[in-house]
């Protein structure tokens, strides 16, 4: 098998303009007569949603939470990046395709970021336009902050709900749509199978959540805009209800599934507290523009904070990355923060933590400036913790938080499956082996306002006939076996409950497929997760029934799911004998313990074919070639 | 620390639901509220029982998602913290906690906690939008907003859409949720040539809906997670009664009229 990422020829700098002439068109006559399936409703799948049906495309929407309006876009709290250089501070299109590119550690497709960056300004015009309330300076134009991995500052911001103003903006310009008829919601829907006729994508099966049924759809396409897989770890910044299901259905139908061992571990969050936990809390990388790193010097050192003298502190980031300091990437920043906990430095009860410190910003700035800057984290702190950040420091360790990896698409965000498209995180061209902060909702609002509203037309352009209808014989068997699987959970009546298989799973990852991996620990992993899948399946309790609003037999589903996802991340990661990114393989780093990447023989993306349940899964290499940007090693120092 | 909790459990929409008591097992103060429940259920699944149906998803109080009513209270006993923020560090050693739907006709129960908050997207159909395709917005500094305008929009647009608003509300008005959605829009230079239709479509759809009417009892702004404030109601009022004037006694132009 072979994958072609179809990028354009000629210079990068021209390469989407010189595509979008190429592309094919539906007119605006025959727009009407396509009929465009949309799963979730997050920044990257309301836009696009909204967006076709601005175009004239007959659209159908599909969310698994009560609203559209609930997605886990929602709480990205700092902001989003775009190229306007409006601080005037030497920012371009290019500098941002260079920053993400080498943020992702030269693991990306160079032709997708530059297109990112290049729609990136478009973004903040459209959202400024739908009434987003941005930061503002006081002569009333837009405001900027800086984030990781960038020395300019391009991050647009709406004090620390960025991902909820964004959003409620694409929900907005959705919502007009639904009244206007040209969108059609499906509120409390779950996809839960992916309908493949003649190897095109050609509908859905879906279980509404409220009374259990299942529905079939068809279309002429099908749009998966449905988010990462970092639950799978179980303890993460992701919502509860973030899960892998659709994309997993969709890999097991035949689309490719690119990289699932780049997870992000974001180096700010709340530390864990206990094992009732069922997430962390991330604490904005923003902090990090006024916010200082450190633990003390000395291990096993049990003063608190404010009786260890200056020079007995250390702070790291600063001494070993004294160019980008507390703004160093956050693949980096976590990593320096396991190091020098696992020298036995860390603070806080489990020696799980480090300090981020604002002493010197509110002696700097006063206490008002940080308050108006960040009060609203500061509050959830509090609330968390029931600790004051503004008089001892913040307590913070690294979490899961983004998954870079996902199912594979080409130039025109199609899968290898034609008729299937993915966006936003659900996707894995943009951000290589680490994103950057403020990178993901630029992506996922590139993605759904100012690419596949171009591109889909190359897939639909081509259709001469109506799509099947859902009397299709492949609607029935998919249908079938969704309700088949439904069926085993439900009549298993095992003894022990779906969250104690992700409780045990989340640990298994943590443990061996986390901050650092190594071959034993893989191969450790690769033995556990299948003998903790057949428990699962023989041991699994499911109450209530599948007719009614049935929260276990939903999580249940999912956690099967994550069962094999794990598995395919761990060898990934196993096969991937490199450190990039957010994927550190402890034989491979550098004297002093950085990413030792492997250019000659891993500069490719690793796209996953599924062959069947008992069969292993077939690795299909997409050689990135870096035309414009020569690779090298990744320095924040 | 343990309590006792006494919960509302209701099969189905059409089934009549009633109180059921539940001991927790032992508790940290660390614990979020939805942790606990989290644990009560896993109990109840574990002794062979239905777990107790509940929103909520980000559980970092931004989604709007969870909701509950805590002892008569809409998201429990702290002012501006959701439900999912509310740790147990707040309740005591042996207390009795009573856990509810919201309540409130528009609001229908679906299943023991959760609620059909449907009607408050109408309601964002009707009007919660400024009218932009994509592709066709000028430059984003090409239209200043002063920072004090901006800074008032931002508060209203906090609002998270968990309809705690609604259910404090004795008339279930939902004009606390509509008026944070129109002062927004209302407030900024690109949300006027809409700001009429807004307003009076709006609060139509409201009206259809079966939400109440705002009688000034602030029991809305008390409990809003985000502490939106009912200033925005007497805005909205402002606007509504400004946009029927204007469609009353306004020229419009020939091609809009009928």
């Amino acid at each position: 098998m072979n994958l072609d990422s179809k990028i354009p020829s000629g210079p990068i700098t021209t390469k989407w303009d010189r595509h979008l002439i190429e592309s094919k068109l539906v007119s605006a006559n025959n727009k009407r007569k396509y009929e465009i399936i949309v799963v979730g409703a997050g920044l990257a799948g309301s836009s696009a949603a909204a967006t076709f049906g601005e175009l004239g495309y007959r659209v159908k929407s599909f969310v698994f939470h009560d609203s559209p309006r609930r997605a886990h876009s929602i709480a990205a709290q700092g902001g989003i990046n775009a190229a306007k250089n409006y601080q005037n501070d030497g920012d371009s299109v290019y500098r941002l395709f260079y920053d993400t590119v080498k943020g992702g550690d030269f693991r990306s497709r160079e032709a997708n970021v530059y297109r990112l960056a290049q729609v990136s300004g478009n973004i903040i015009d459209q959202c400024v336009a739908q009434g987003v309330p941005f930061g503002r300076e006081y002569g009333g134009l837009l405001a900027n902050r800086s984030f990781g991995g960038a020395q300019v500052s391009r991050t647009f911001y709406a004090r620390g709900q960025t991902g909820q103003q964004l959003l409620l903006g694409a929900y907005s310009a959705l919502s007009r749509q639904i009244a206007l008829g040209s969108v059609e919601m499906h509120t409390h829907s779950e996809m839960l199978d992916l309908v493949v006729i003649d190897g095109h994508a050609k509908g859905i099966v879906v279980r509404n959540l409220e009374s259990g049924e299942l529905s079939l759809h068809s279309a002429d396409a099908v749009v998966l805009a449905t988010g990462g897989y970092g639950n799978v770890f179980n303890l993460s910044t992701y919502a509860r209800g973030s899960n892998a299901t659709a994309a997993w259905r969709a890999y097991k139908k035949g689309a490719c599934f690119a990289n699932p061992c780049y997870t992000q571990i974001h180096p700010t969050c709340i530390p864990v507290s206990g094992d009732y936990q069922s997430k962390l809390t991330l604490m904005s990388e923003s902090l990090r523009n006024d916010g200082r790193i450190w633990v003390p010097k000395k291990v096993g050192d049990t003063r608190a904070p404010g009786d260890i003298p200056e020079d007995e502190r250390d702070y790291y980031l600063e001494r070993m990355y004294p160019a980008f300091g507390n703004l160093a990437p956050r693949d980096i920043s976590s990593r320096a923060a396991k190091r020098v906990c696992d020298e036995g430095r860390g603070v806080g009860e489990t020696g799980l933590g480090v300090y981020l410190d604002f002493a010197d910003a509110i002696n700097r700035l006063g206490e008002g400036t940080i308050r108006e800057r960040y009060g609203n984290l500061f509050d959830i702190y509090k609330e968390i913790t029931d600790e004051d950040a503004y008089t001892v420091p913040m307590r913070i360790f690294p979490a899961v938080h983004y998954t870079m990896g996902g199912l594979w698409v080409d130039y025109n965000l199609m899968s290898n499956l034609p008729g299937l498209f993915v966006l936003g995180e659900a996707n894995f061209s943009d951000h290589g082996a680490n994103r950057l902060g403020a990178s993901a909702l630029m992506q996922g609002l590139a993605d759904g306002y100012f690419v596949i509203p171009y591109t889909i037309a190359n897939y639909l352009a081509e259709i001469r006939s109506p799509h099947p209808g859902t009397d299709h014989e492949a609607f029935r068997e998919a249908e079938e076996s969704v309700s088949a699987r439904t069926r085993r959970l439900l009549d298993n009546k095992g003894s022990r409950s779906t969250d104690s298989f992700h409780k045990e799973l989340g640990v298994i990852m943590w443990q061996y497929c986390g901050m650092a991996r190594n071959k034993e620990g893989l191969e450790k992993a690769l033995q556990l997760i299948p003998e903790l899948r057949e428990e699962f399946w023989n041991e699994v309790n499911v109450p209530g029934s599948g007719q009614e609003f049935n929260q276990s037999l939903e999580r249940a589903g999912r956690i099967a799911d994550f069962l094999e996802l794990a598995e395919l991340m761990c060898r990934d990661a196993l096969a991937r004998e490199e450190s990039c990114g957010g994927h550190f393989r402890e034989e491979h780093q550098t004297e002093d313990g950085e990413a030792l990447r492997n250019d000659e023989g891993f500069s490719f993306v690793s796209a996953w074919r599924h062959l069947g349940d008992e069969k292993e899964p077939d690795l299909v290499r997409e050689d990135l070639v870096y035309e414009e940007i020569k690779m090298a090693t990744r320095s924040y120092k | 620390m343990k309590v006792k909790l006494k919960v509302w459990r209701q099969k189905n929409r059409e089934q009549k639901g009633g109180f059921k008591i539940y001991e927790t097992p032992d508790l940290n103060g660390d614990m979020s509220f939805l942790e606990m429940l989290d644990v009560v259920n896993e109990n109840l699944t574990n002794s062979g029982s239905e777990p107790v149906a509940f929103d909520h998803d980000c559980r970092e109080g931004i989604c709007g998602t969870c909701s509950l009513v805590i002892d008569g209270k809409p998201h429990g006993p702290h002012q501006g913290v959701a439900t999912c923020q509310t740790y147990m560090r707040s309740f005591k050693d042996g207390d009795v906690i009573t856990v509810e739907p919201y309540r409130a006709d528009p609001f229908p129960v679906i299943k023991d906690l959760v609620v059909d908050r449907k009607p408050l997207d109408r309601i964002m159909q009707a009007g919660g939008f400024i009218s932009v395709r994509t592709g066709s917005a000028p430059d984003a500094n090409s239209l200043p907003v002063a920072k004090e305008t901006a800074e008032l929009a931002m508060d209203a647009a906090a609002c998270i859409g968990c309809g705690a608003c609604v259910a404090a509300c004795k008339n279930a008005s939902a004009m606390l949720f509509v008026s944070a959605k129109t002062g927004q829009l209302n407030l900024l230079p690109q949300g006027q040539p809409e700001k009429d239709a807004r307003v009076l479509s709006m609060v139509a759809a409201m009206d259809e809906a079966g939400f109440g009417n705002c009688t000034n009892q602030y029991e809305c702004s008390a409990v809003c997670p985000k502490l939106i404030s009912h200033d925005f109601i007497s805005k909205l009022n402002r606007d509504f009664v400004a946009a029927n004037l204007r469609r009353t006694f306004k020229s419009q132009p020939s091609t809009l009229i009928g």
